[in-house]
């Protein structure tokens, strides 16, 4: 075990080093030895960054076996964001970017010049609603991550780790929270892109009344998620619902729509996939009429059939509205559903349907255990993180239509 | 404007702003050829479709519009003929469970955050395109930043900080204020604003116009399709939170539409079906009607950041 008064010089060092080494190779020769300076120096405040505000509680002997761990993700997690802030400098230093650019912005025509402070009067409403509505709670939330503290009392005590850590404990049950969360996001993604591109394939070409058909297919996105909620809970209610009736009619066994909680997460998801499909279909539109004609004439006049058309051509070039659709329905699915679980299920039957966003008010605001939910809000923080990142490095690759 | 450099928008809601490269357009003026070719869906086969879609996409609103009319006897029933106390309902919903206040309720706070969105979205959108200062790229990245953080995950601590620091609890700015700017939105503009051409500034400075003027002379008569398209996203988005208020109006006297719905759960001590529904029906009015009306200025918000 390594002695707790080396674990401030350790966390430090380590990524240090590791920031060297990384800014070092990436960086052209001549600028070599700045690039290696910079990264030690991000590298070893970026792995006290999230520690040292903590005391280095994570590491004390005392602690259970997972602190430490989280406690090296940590380290990973300030060391990396501070070399990436490092690699940013490094790009004005090692003269890829001009430093006026850098510090002012592209000098570009039709600018004011004159007006020195007009960008200030004009930014300053938008920053103060960011910072006092969007960072400091943020920031309010990554303080809460690390303390007991209830709603309607003011005490609090500092716990380290341990609402990181309650997360990973069995008996919180948080890990069917994530399974619940991601199999709703995935099938709402799945069934409302497959149905989606389905219906707008036949849409999209001039049929006669093709913006009526539109109308008429785009509206659900208009609809609340509450409003959606009321309305399939009726559908789907047990004894007086219309979806068990028709199944009756058909000679079928009713089904417990709300209350089994196998089928429950499917409620949800019919639900979602109505609400989505009309904006999935409005895009993929937009997209099939993008898709240029002679080249699936030519696919036709080589003898590719409907099929093979539509995999090989069509498929491909609607890549990038995929994509979009994908994110946003994911979003959707993620924070969204809010409402409709409310008002179909409330997170139930015993937490099935309850997802990660259901989860964090309930424990923040029924329980009122705000240092537990603040935690949760970190979690969904850093998947929100991921999503963006995938959207910024994928952008890059474009699939382009027509010549 | 080259802006390789710059971060892309990218959407993080249903709603928001995207540069997927396509285009929205009327089905394109095809070609009158003599036939049709042969690699398109039969007609037919296609109006088939369609209709279905329509049907199954129409049919919860249709049977939510038709329990609305019914008592519980004709709901269970399943009667699919309009019942008899559509009137009793709508009494009961509007009145005595004050539906019609929480709508109006409603249309105050969707106006109030939809055009103060949109009026912050212009101001940055214009400091971002037509002016350089200090700190720029730093201020850009700062706002670029928050396009990661909805207020879904930020709840525990925006609760706290507006209903305890501030102490708005139950209050309409407590409703609003934290709405008002918009990362998406300063984004829109600023997209639009930068794809204009560069001689429209320089032609109003040599007029001698102010930032201020230029913008509402010049710039918002050129940006009415950017601005129908921010107001209609936010519009929707306003009108359908249920969250926030719920967490916010605790004990406040001012309910919106989305939570007053919560109120028609509790009617008598089982549930109508009929108010309830109504209810359903008549909160989800106003964002749809809006939707349908501004849909082409929905979609080309899509479309601004397409082409460089």
């Amino acid at each position: 075990m390594i002695p707790f008064e080396l674990v401030p010089w350790l966390s430090a060092a380590i990524p240090a080093v590791l920031g060297a080494l990384v800014l070092g190779v990436l960086s052209a020769p001549r600028v070599r030895l700045i690039a290696a300076a910079i990264g030690a120096l991000a590298g070893g405040l970026g792995g006290l960054l999230l520690t040292a505000p903590l005391g280095f509680c994570m590491f004390e002997p005392e602690r259970s076996d997972i602190d430490p761990w989280l406690g090296v993700a940590l380290i990973a997690l300030g060391a990396g964001l501070l070399i990436w802030v490092g690699s940013l400098l490094m790009r004005v230093i090692g003269g890829q970017t001009d430093w006026r650019t850098a510090v002012m912005g592209a000098e570009t025509p039709g600018l004011f010049r004159r007006a020195r402070f007009t960008p200030w009067v004009l930014l300053t409403p938008t920053l103060v609603v960011l910072a006092l509505f969007l960072y400091y709670p943020a920031f309010d939330n990554l303080r809460l991550s690390t303390l007991l503290a209830r709603l309607g009392t003011d005490r609090t005590a500092f716990v380290c780790l341990d609402n990181f850590a309650k997360l990973f404990d069995p008996r919180q049950n948080y890990g069917q929270t994530v399974y619940a969360t991601f199999f709703i996001a995935f099938f709402t993604v799945v069934i409302g892109l497959a149905l989606g591109l389905f219906i707008a394939y036949m849409a999209y070409q001039p049929v006669k009344g093709g913006s009526i058909y539109r109308t008429l297919l785009v509206w659900p996105y208009a609809i609340s998620p509450v409003a959606a909620g009321i309305i399939f809970n009726i559908m789907f209610n047990e004894s007086a619902g219309i979806m068990n009736h028709l199944i009756r009619l058909g000679g079928g066994t009713p089904v417990q729509w709300l209350q089994d909680a196998s089928i429950a997460p499917w409620t949800i998801i019919i639900a979602s996939v109505w609400k989505s499909l009309g904006f999935n279909i409005l895009f993929y539109i937009a997209g099939l009429q993008n898709v240029p004609d002679d080249l699936q004439e030519a696919a036709n006049i080589d003898g590719a059939n409907a099929w093979q058309r539509f995999y090989y051509i069509v498929l491909p070039l609607l890549g990038p509205i995929t994509f979009f659709l994908i994110v946003t329905n994911i979003t959707y699915a993620f924070f969204d559903t809010y409402g409709t679980i409310d008002f179909l299920t409330r997170g139930g039957p015993a937490g099935a349907t309850s997802t990660m966003i259901y989860r964090l008010v309930d424990n923040g605001l029924n329980q009122r255990d705000l240092g537990l939910a603040a935690t949760q809000s970190l979690v969904l923080f850093a998947i929100v993180i991921l999503i963006t990142v995938v959207q910024f490095r994928t952008n890059g690759r474009r699939v382009s239509y027509g010549a | 404007m080259s802006d390789q450099s710059q971060p892309r928008v990218i959407p993080l809601r249903p709603g928001n702003v995207s540069d997927g490269e396509f285009e929205f357009a009327k089905p394109k003026p095809v070609r009158r050829r003599a036939k049709r070719p042969a690699w398109l869906p039969k007609r037919w086969y296609a109006h088939l479709v369609l209709i279905i879609a329509c049907v199954l996409v129409g049919a919860p609103l249709l049977y939510a519009m038709l329990v609305s009319t019914q008592t519980n006897a004709q709901v269970a029933t399943f009667t699919l003929a309009p019942g008899t106390s559509f009137n009793e309902h709508l009494n009961q919903v509007m009145v005595n469970r004050y539906l019609g206040e929480f709508m109006w309720n409603s249309v105050l706070l969707s106006v109030a955050i939809t055009v103060g969105k949109t009026i912050l979205s212009l101001t940055s959108g214009l400091a971002f395109v037509y002016f350089r200062f200090p700190g720029k790229w730093i201020i850009f990245g700062f706002v670029l930043a928050t396009l990661m953080m909805p207020t879904e995950i930020l709840i525990i601590g925006l609760f706290r900080f507006v209903s305890g620091t501030l102490d708005w609890g139950g209050t309409f700015q407590g409703l609003v204020a934290p709405f008002l700017a918009s990362a998406t939105g300063t984004f829109l503009f600023r997209q639009h604003f930068a794809n204009l051409p560069a001689e429209l500034s320089e032609a109003a400075q040599m007029d001698g116009a102010n930032p201020l003027q230029f913008l509402f002379r010049v710039l918002i008569p050129m940006s009415w399709n950017t601005i129908g398209a921010l107001a209609v996203i936010q519009f929707i988005y306003s009108w359908n939170m249920y969250l926030w208020p719920q967490l916010i109006m605790q004990g406040g006297d001012f309910q919106v539409v989305q939570v007053g719905l919560r109120s028609l759960l509790a009617v008598d001590t089982t549930i109508a079906y009929g108010p309830l529904m109504l209810g359903a029906v008549i909160a989800s009015i106003p964002p749809v009607i809006v939707f349908i009306l501004l849909q082409k200025q929905f979609m080309s918000g899509f479309q601004i950041t397409t082409d460089k």
